[in-house]
């Protein structure tokens, strides 16, 4: 299978360059038979990947330590669905999901694309060609998943036991199904320069991607931020590492994109903007894979330091080059059609939004980045950690929801006073009420006062918005409360859709905010012993021990601490945290070995108002007594329920069709004819 | 349920061979377990403690992670943990101290720099005065966040100028355009304002154009 595999690679490799230069050559223009071959070359560069990554799959199924991935990520005893998403636990292997990835949203492009785009689509071949190519490359020259060890040992080394968790089965194809996904939409702004397409119409053609792209992203990172709360057990989702902040700038920069591009869409505004935002997000996306994979930034997430690094470089800065250049020869050709009228109005706010996106990916680069410029200007390491990101970022996240509350209530094109008046009264009211009611329950925490009152004016502008389509829609046909909001969602799904995009957001607030009033403490306790905890909303928690279990289960030995919780002195089940030392079997002798270091899982109990979250950190002397790290986390559950808000709403904005009926449709696109000569107007 | 306790059906007769199974096989390791303990002296094994339970001895200690300390109320005291979380750990876990000796329990840095940092506190050491030992061993690095000043002043602040530059930019050049715009406006023709008298002149169609727009009304409405 490694010389199927092999063979697989590369003759996809080879296609993806021919692909590559066929496009770009141009030859294809005078040659319709050589433009559908290139196409078809993205599907047999699909047949190619997946037979390789079948081949290993096929490999890790069968246990065939032959492989050096297999061997390194795997072991007879790690269960069946750990041994499938091991394909993505290593390097080399992600590089193969990436490039079969890539080549599956290759060819749907070329499938899925409407006909009137069809011009562009040779060149849309030539970018994905060329960037799978890039990846295989990679594979082949540096980082083979299918390199064979001299020997055959008996048994694998087993996967890392955090990465045995079943949300990193998902986490990472999300965000690399995030991240591959952006090259579509570059390929098409990429296909729109070459070809001087420069209306609307690739903007129309990527938006489905750049929606599905931001979802995946989205989700992935969500995903990413469960995982690390539930599986490395500092209490937390979120430490500012590196390789958090790589899938944290194209999502920063793809956000601002899918504002951006509604008011090219309705204006005719910010073309190069929008040009310059898709290559942005796509250089950071390799940016992010060259930073997990390449070593030169520390992170817990990297890979193995390896030489991909160097052409995750190389890569960058060629595309990068090669994109800036081409929008430098096309800028004049970038014009807006109209002009901002006023700086109060929607466009306004969304290029404030816009620059305030921008701005937070900048800082995170910046700090992300800023280590290394220490250390090449002054020769001094240094650490950029979560006091300096939260110090930049925290400002910036607030003044970001302020705008996720104002651009909806302004006005296009220009706002009158009356207007703002009108618009702004409701939630501006729903935020001070907000902030009154806090203050008289007794929070002083400044930073979360302001947080908790721009969430209290983002949801009034969402209650406004949404109450103001349903009356209408109540007055206008009759109907009922349900009835009329249910088909204001649907019949705008892009615009309500969009609204529950920023509910989920304004959600995910509510549980960063909640942050602020985390309470920790430690404590050793022999079976019976007890410890009280305080919670921020004054509740006293009680915690007995009541003794370790140990037992087998799968492949690891747990110690199973258990406490008994008492909440304000009435019983409130038990919390247990694990201990769990994963081991490998000889399948000769039976004896057991361990592998890897003792994992930790965290007992929580989740509720809307509060986590508890409850970390065993070791016994005492071996024997049963135990000590313990007990959080108590207010609001972090509010995280996960923004994190499902935003999905669902993503994809009410995703479902096709805009969910008006023909008449209405007519009557949205505002039809305003004369007749020449006769007068007569059709609206 | 029948009468007599046997299962009706195939999957129950499978639940019930299941759990029998199953409880066969914890109580084999119990015994195992019980049988391959080692031996605890009695004053400890068997000591009545403070709380209810009994100090029992774990079969396996070492699966049961790094041996832990008791936790002192130093371990929970908010200023010494203040400190810690601003603190690097001296491995290259990339968290600081606080997070790291409550995190990665195999870490044998962290616990100890959190010893030293009890001990300088219990010398009378000044947060400020531990931090400064703690930068003169390790460099800068073992600060969380660099401190702004000199040249780390460009840390803190570049986001801050750059995103001030460039709204200022933006605000200039929009309001420069916006007075290009109604300066090139010709003569008698105001600047579209909000409101009916904002929409665009109707435009003229040719009867071909408008012969398109019905057929493509038509295949809307189809």
């Amino acid at each position: 299978m490694t010389l199927l595999g092999t063979f697989c690679l590369w003759v996809a490799f080879l296609l993806g360059t021919w692909g590559t230069i066929a496009s770009f050559s141009g030859a294809w223009r005078d040659r319709p038979d050589l433009a559908l071959a290139i196409r078809r070359s993205v599907h047999a560069i699909f047949a190619c990947l997946l037979v390789a990554a079948l081949a290993l799959w096929k490999g890790l199924a069968a246990h065939d330590f032959n492989i050096e991935y297999v061997w390194a990520y795997t072991s007879r005893n790690l269960p069946g669905y750990y041994v499938f998403s091991a394909f993505w636990a290593g390097q080399k292997g992600s590089l193969l999901f990436w490039a079969f990835v890539l080549s599956i949203f290759a060819s749907l492009a070329q499938v899925l694309t409407a006909r009137r785009h069809a011009a562009l689509l040779p060149y849309v071949a030539g970018v994905t060609s060329a960037t799978t190519a890039f990846f295989v490359a990679v594979m082949l020259f540096a980082a083979s998943p299918f390199e064979r060890l001299p020997f055959t040992p008996a048994d694998g080394r087993g996967l890392n036991p955090q990465l045995q968790n079943v949300f990193m089965t998902i986490h990472p194809p999300m965000l690399y199904l995030g991240y591959i996904s952006i090259t579509i939409p570059f390929a098409f702004a990429v296909a729109a320069l070459l070809t001087g397409k420069l209306d609307t119409g690739w903007l129309h053609a990527i938006r489905k991607w750049t929606l599905t792209s931001w979802m995946f992203l989205s989700v992935g990172i969500t995903l990413g931020m469960w995982w690390a709360y539930v599986e490395l057990g500092w209490g937390g989702f979120w430490a500012w590492d590196p390789v958090e902040n790589a899938s944290f700038l194209p999502w920063c920069t793809m956000t601002a994109f899918l504002h951006s591009v509604m008011i090219q869409e309705k204006r005719g505004m910010l073309r190069r903007w929008n040009v310059g935002l898709v290559v942005g997000t796509f250089l950071l996306s390799i940016f992010g894979t060259f930073i997990t994979r390449s070593g030169v930034i520390a992170s817990v997430h990297s890979f193995t330091q390896s030489n991909v690094g160097y052409f995750f470089l190389a890569f960058l800065v060629i595309a990068g080059t090669l994109a800036f250049t081409l929008l430098y020869t096309r800028w004049p050709r970038l014009t807006p059609e109209v002009e901002l009228e006023s700086m109060v109005s929607r466009e306004a706010a969304f290029l404030f939004n816009n620059l305030v996106f921008v701005g937070i990916a900048f800082s995170v680069l910046w700090g992300t980045l800023f280590p290394i410029l220490s250390e090449a200007v002054r020769g001094t390491k240094i650490t950029v950690g979560p006091p300096f990101f939260n110090r930049v970022n925290v400002p910036l996240g607030l003044l970001l929801l302020a705008l996720t509350g104002i651009g909806p209530l302004i006005a296009w094109r220009k706002a009158s006073v009356a207007n703002l008046q009108r618009q702004f009264t409701l939630p501006l009211a729903t935020g001070l009420v907000l902030l009154a009611a806090l203050l008289a329950g007794g929070m002083r925490d400044g930073w979360a006062l302001v947080s908790f009152t721009l969430i209290g004016f983002v949801f009034g502008t969402l209650a406004q918005e949404y109450w103001r389509g349903t009356a209408a829609r109540m007055r206008m046909h009759g109907e009922a409360v349900p009835v009329a909001f249910g088909r204001l969602i649907a019949r705008n799904r892009r615009r309500y859709g969009g609204y529950l995009v920023h509910l989920g957001i304004l959600i995910y607030f509510v549980g960063f905010t909640g942050q602020a009033f985390v309470v920790q403490q430690e404590a050793t306790l022999k079976p019976g012993e007890s410890v009280t905890v305080k919670s921020p909303y004054g509740h006293v928690y009680r915690f007995t021990h009541v003794g370790i279990s140990q037992f087998e289960q799968l492949n690891r030995v747990v110690s199973a601490a258990t406490l008994q919780v008492q909440r304000d002195g009435v019983p409130d089940g038990v919390i247990t945290s694990e201990k769990r030392q994963h081991f490998t079997v000889d399948a000769t002798t039976g004896e057991k070995t361990a592998s890897f270091s003792p994992s930790t899982e965290v007992g929580i109990r989740s509720s809307v108002r509060e986590d508890v979250y409850v970390v065993f950190a070791g016994s005492v002397g071996g024997t049963e007594e135990a000590t313990y790290r007990i959080n108590i986390n207010p609001l972090i559950g509010w995280v996960w329920i923004g994190g499902i808000v935003l999905v669902i709403g993503g994809f009410v904005t995703l479902w096709p069709g805009d969910g008006s009926t023909p008449a209405e449709r007519r009557q949205q696109a505002g039809y305003r004819v004369e007749l020449a000569g006769a007068g007569a107007g059709a609206a | 349920m029948s009468g007599t306790g046997l299962p009706r059906t195939r999957r129950a007769l499978l639940a019930q061979l299941g759990l029998a199974g199953a409880a066969a096989v914890g109580a084999r390791r119990l015994l195992a377990q019980q049988a391959g303990a080692p031996a605890a002296p009695a004053d400890t094994a068997r000591a009545r403690l403070g709380g209810e339970g009994e100090l029992g001895t774990l079969s396996d200690p070492t699966s049961a992670g790094a041996p832990s300390t008791r936790v002192t109320h130093k371990d929970n005291d908010p200023l010494i943990r203040e400190l810690e979380l601003r603190l690097k750990c001296p491995c290259p876990c990339g968290l600081d101290i606080y997070t790291c000796r409550t995190t990665d329990f195999t870490c044998s840095y962290s616990p100890e720099a959190h010893r030293e940092i009890v001990a300088m506190w219990d010398d009378g050491k000044t947060a400020q005065q531990i931090t400064d030992a703690f930068i003169a061993r390790y460099g800068e690095r073992a600060l969380m966040a660099p401190k702004p000043a000199g040249f780390n002043l460009a840390g803190y602040l570049v986001p801050g100028i750059v995103l001030t530059l460039a709204a200022g930019t933006l605000v200039w050049v929009l309001s420069r355009r916006q007075q290009l715009a109604a300066a090139s406006a010709p003569a008698g023709r105001t600047p579209a304002a909000p409101g009916p008298s904002a929409e665009p002149p109707p435009m003229q169609a040719t009867p071909e154009e408008l012969a398109r727009l019905e057929r493509a009304l038509k295949d809307a409405d189809a």
